[in-house]
């Protein structure tokens, strides 16, 4: 079996961050998770995932922010990103996808459909 | 000094002045040649050799009087702001360039009127520059000792004048349209003005501080000279009179001589400019007068009686003590003096005689090529010749007439003569009623009696001459005595000749107005001087005018003196200012005067007027119905300033409705991400049970326990979901006035309590200490259920705010005037400052960026306001040393009873 995928998710909505975390798990990633901007930037120093998930509209520091501050950390340049944000105008995705975001996925979502597409991603 | 080396001195002072002139009219436009001080110090070409000798010797000889010629200046001065300016906007408006054509225009645009004032002019002005020509002829045969030569060729005068008459038709005639600005000539004038100033204010302090010994040392000299004392008192009533007489006349001469019209009036390029010139002419004049009585009386200390010209004291006294460069320096500023007025004067008349008496009277027939150059050649032409004759008959004057009188007299014949012009010119500004008529009469026979009690006098010579004419008058006539005219014996000849030519002069300017009535043109013209600030902006609208004109021919006229270019540029201007259709082909009053205005500076206004009238097929008009659309075009400016207020008003409610068009605009944003946020709000709960219910559904193996969870989390986001869209609604309810508020006697500490109650789960949980301490009855009126609310909502916000350990919430309830005071603290880290006003707004996003998520739903800060405002009452945060306070305020007294 594959060595275990390490995915961060960054949400400040407990219950989402509780059903994204339990679906990860079962499919067997390492599941760190932030509850903002600022912390994943904490966890950022330590770990280095393979995959962010990350909400848009935060506390803090928001996602568009922590995104700008990930591309700018050269260890995290294999790191994927995904968005995942009720923020579900043409120029929300647009400005995302424009840092950087490998994909931009909106609020709400199909777990099903966001695991598949996590691992998609990561099989590239 | 020999006459060569003052000759080279004399031709490179003439090369500097052609210099400055040269410079002027390059930099026309520069600040350098472009001020008040310019304009002040151009004027000061009064100041001739007459003022620069002449005074002298007239102090010299008979006191004081010599100071008239400057008091007449001075006492007019402060109403000459008034006067001046009323006369520099007439002639700017209808682009006058002389005396003439401002008395011709004003009399109907007169041609006869308009020679009339050419010819007394000339006729006062030659024998005035055959006086500036002695002058130098006279001071440079001091400085040089010689005597005088009989061979014109041997005269330095006769090269200076042939010098000056180069100048001045050359920097004079440099634009065919008069009414131009010679920058060169005024530039160089203003500097000789400063110059002869100069020289004779070191002159003065040479005599008074360096041979003599100050003023009292002069005047303790002088007293002991015979004859002191009367010359130096104005002795009784008739001495007065004279003095009178001589103020009034320099008073006029301000005006009407023709160098000071043409450089007050048609040099002048900026009204303010008068400003500086009240206070700074008469200063120079002043400055002028200081030294003329201690030169004067120094020389009658140091000359015996007879043994010296006194009009040339300031040039004996330096060379007396053999101090040549003084009185070369002296030299040159009497030449200055000399110099600028010739070149001014012949400039002034050789406008007029070219406008006013030789192009309407002659040579308008030879101004018939369709070629603009030729014309303008001609024109500029005449002009040059006109120079040249006017210094030549000067010179033959000179040479043979005036070398027995001394600068004082003929000076003051030449003002008699001019002030002829008074009560025409004055009328002019002053009186609808003068007519052309009333102006020729009066004028002519002034002059007449100006020739009578002056000129023929003067001209057969009032000392050396056997005639009996002056002793016994005309053919015996005791009565008909030139210098007592009438018996009147107690003036002298000069004031006495004033005196009769004005009185006849006004007495039938006056008669002949109010019995002969002058023509519809004379009327119209009146008004538009009279009212000039009314007409000066649309003066083409007061232009009476009936009649058939096609544009087409008045274009061919202006193209022949102006130009192709200048015409089409002219014409264009023209139907910019009236909005006029530039295909139009009739033409109308206002193009007709359009058209004579820019003919007139070319070839004055009688000429242009003829001009025009030879195209165009003119109706009478009667007097009345000038008056009538005199008073409609007045009512017409009216209407225009009134539609250009009511365009300013549209302008403003333009304005206004932008404003109110931008606040719609943003309004419409806000309500944009108001929608944006409440459904970013709706969609967040969805999500969660979404993903739950997703699970749930997918997943048949999930623990016991975290199924439970996830339904418990799908119930959590659904109430969370019921109550945001409760708020919603809530908030809706206050912001469209639908929401109630139904108040009663409450009392605060009970509804506080109340509030409390359901919360203590959550304080308990954040292990919080709340303080509620009230220190009144606080009974006040408010709907209990609402206010529960509101301090939940405060509550619940504090409980978040407060740290995770020691947290400390306090509730304190003060009275505030007739309000009670609510007060929610808690010991957090306290709100970003800018955003203290803006957390009450919904969904308030802090302001440099839309996603940062806001606290809690958004809403129930907005939602708690809308209640208190619905109170009447007020709601406000503050950050405290530790952490942040809510206050809101109710009312102790019933106030929504009436909503």
């Amino acid at each position: 079996m594959n060595k275990m995928r390490k995915i961060l998710i960054v949400d400040d909505e407990p219950n989402i961050v509780m059903s994204l975390e339990y679906t990860f798990k079962k499919n067997n990633y390492e599941v760190f998770i932030a509850r903002d901007g600022q912390e994943a930037l904490e966890i950022l120093k330590v770990q280095q995932p393979d995959i962010i998930i990350l909400d848009v509209m935060m506390p803090m520091v928001d996602g568009f922010a922590t995104l700008e501050q990930i591309k700018k950390d050269k260890r995290l340049q294999h790191c994927k990103v995904i968005f995942l944000s009720a923020k579900n105008k043409e120029k929300d995705i647009e400005r995302g996808l424009s840092l950087g975001a490998d994909l931009y996925m909106t609020k709400p979502f199909s777990v099903k459909k966001l695991v598949e597409q996590t691992n998609e991603l990561l099989t590239d | 000094m020999s006459s060569y080396s003052l000759l080279i001195i004399l031709l490179f002072y003439l090369g500097i002045l052609f210099f400055v002139a040269h410079w002027a009219e390059k930099k026309a436009n520069s600040k350098w040649t472009n001020n008040p001080y310019v304009y002040t110090f151009s004027l000061a070409v009064y100041c001739s050799a007459w003022t620069y000798y002449g005074s002298i010797g007239v102090a010299a000889q008979s006191g004081l009087s010599y100071l008239t010629v400057y008091l007449g200046p001075v006492i007019i001065i402060p109403a000459w702001i008034v006067i001046l300016r009323k006369i520099i906007r007439i002639s700017r408006v209808n682009k006058i360039s002389s005396l003439a054509d401002f008395i011709s225009l004003r009399y109907g645009n007169s041609r006869f009127l308009g020679a009339l004032v050419t010819f007394i002019s000339v006729i006062g002005i030659i024998p005035y520059i055959a006086l500036q020509l002695k002058a130098i002829a006279e001071t440079f045969r001091i400085v040089t000792q010689t005597s005088i030569s009989s061979n014109v060729f041997n005269d330095t005068t006769t090269y200076v004048a042939i010098a000056l008459a180069l100048f001045a038709s050359y920097y004079g005639t440099r634009y065919v349209d008069a009414s131009e600005k010679r920058k060169g000539i005024v530039t160089a004038v203003a500097m000789e003005s400063v110059l002869k100033l100069f020289f004779f204010i070191l002159v003065g302090v040479y005599v008074t501080y360096f041979v003599f010994d100050g003023f009292e040392d002069i005047y303790a000299k002088a007293s002991l000279i015979e004859g002191f004392r009367e010359k130096n008192t104005i002795g009784g009533l008739p001495q007065a009179l004279n003095w009178f007489f001589l103020c009034l006349l320099s008073l006029f001469a301000m005006f009407l001589l023709p160098r000071q019209f043409q450089m007050a009036v048609v040099e002048n390029n900026r009204e303010s400019h008068i400003k500086t010139a009240i206070w700074l002419f008469p200063l120079y004049l002043l400055l002028f007068n200081i030294f003329v009585y201690p030169i004067a009386w120094g020389g009658n200390i140091l000359f015996s009686e007879g043994a010296a010209n006194a009009d040339t004291y300031s040039l004996l006294i330096p060379q007396y003590f053999n101090n040549t460069t003084i009185t070369v320096l002296v030299f040159l500023g009497g030449f200055s003096a000399s110099i600028s007025m010739i070149v001014v004067a012949s400039i002034g008349l050789s406008i007029m005689l070219s406008n006013n008496l030789l192009i309407p009277y002659g040579f308008l027939g030879t101004l018939q090529s369709d070629v603009q150059d030729k014309n303008s050649k001609r024109i500029v032409n005449i002009r040059k010749v006109c120079i040249f004759l006017l210094i030549i008959v000067a010179y033959l004057i000179y040479r043979f007439y005036v070398l027995d009188y001394n600068l004082f007299s003929i000076g003051l014949v030449s003002f008699v003569i001019m002030a002829q012009l008074a009560p025409a010119f004055f009328g002019a500004l002053l009186w609808r009623r003068g007519s052309r008529l009333g102006a020729i009469y009066g004028m002519l026979i002034g002059f007449l009696v100006c020739v009578y009690t002056l000129l023929i006098p003067y001209g057969i010579g009032i000392t050396n001459s056997n005639s009996t004419f002056i002793s016994e008058g005309l053919a015996g006539i005791e009565l008909l005595k030139p210098f007592q005219l009438f018996g009147l014996d107690y003036l002298t000849p000069i004031p006495q000749a004033l005196f009769w030519s004005l009185l006849f002069n006004t007495i039938i300017y006056l008669a002949v107005s109010v019995s002969f009535k002058g023509n519809y043109r004379e009327r119209n013209y009146a008004e538009m001087f009279i009212d000039i600030d009314k007409y000066s902006t649309m003066h083409e609208n007061a232009f009476v005018w009936k009649g058939t004109a096609y544009t087409r021919d008045i274009e061919k006229v202006l193209k022949r003196f102006l130009g192709e270019e200048r015409t089409k540029r002219a014409l264009t201007i023209f139907n910019l200012k009236y909005n006029v259709d530039k295909n139009q082909e009739q033409a109308d009053a206002r193009l007709i005067k359009f058209a004579e205005n820019l003919l007139t500076g070319h070839i004055g206004t009688a000429s242009a007027r003829i001009l025009i009238s030879s195209v165009v097929k003119e109706e009478k008009v009667s007097l009345q119905e000038v008056l009538h659309i005199l008073e409609e075009s007045r009512e017409n400016i009216i209407i225009n300033k009134k539609l250009t207020e009511t365009s300013n008003e549209l302008k403003q409610i333009t304005a206004q409705l932008q404003k109110a068009n931008e606040q719609l605009l943003e309004k419409d944003a806000q309500k944009d991400e108001f929608l944006d946020t409440v459904t970013h709000e709706l969609r967040t709960p969805i999500t969660a049970i979404k993903a739950s219910s997703e699970i749930l559904y997918d997943d048949d193996d999930i623990p016991e326990a975290l199924r439970k969870q996830f339904l418990k989390n799908i119930i959590s986001e659904s109430d969370r979901l019921n109550r945001l869209i409760n708020k919603i609604l809530d908030l809706e309810k206050f912001e469209t006035g639908k929401q109630q508020i139904h108040a009663t006697k409450n009392s605060l500490d009970h509804t506080i309590v109340a509030a409390l109650e359901p919360l203590q789960q959550l304080i308990r949980n954040k292990n919080i200490t709340v303080h509620f301490l009230t220190e009144t009855i606080a009974e006040a009126w408010y709907d209990e259920e609402r206010i529960i609310q509101v301090i939940t909502n405060l509550v619940s916000n504090a409980v978040k705010f407060c740290p995770e350990t020691d947290g400390q919430i306090s509730i304190t309830v003060t009275e505030n005037g007739a309000y009670l005071q609510t007060s929610i603290r808690d010991n957090g880290k306290g709100i970003n400052p800018e955003d203290l006003d803006a957390i009450f707004d919904k969904f308030y996003q802090s302001t440099n960026q839309n996603i940062k998520k806001p606290v809690g739903s958004g809403l129930g800060l907005a939602i708690c306001k809308q209640i208190v405002e619905h109170h009447k009452g007020k709601i406000w945060a503050e950050n405290k040393e530790n952490g942040a306070v809510f206050h809101f305020t109710l009312p102790k007294h019933n106030s929504t009873e009436n909503e």
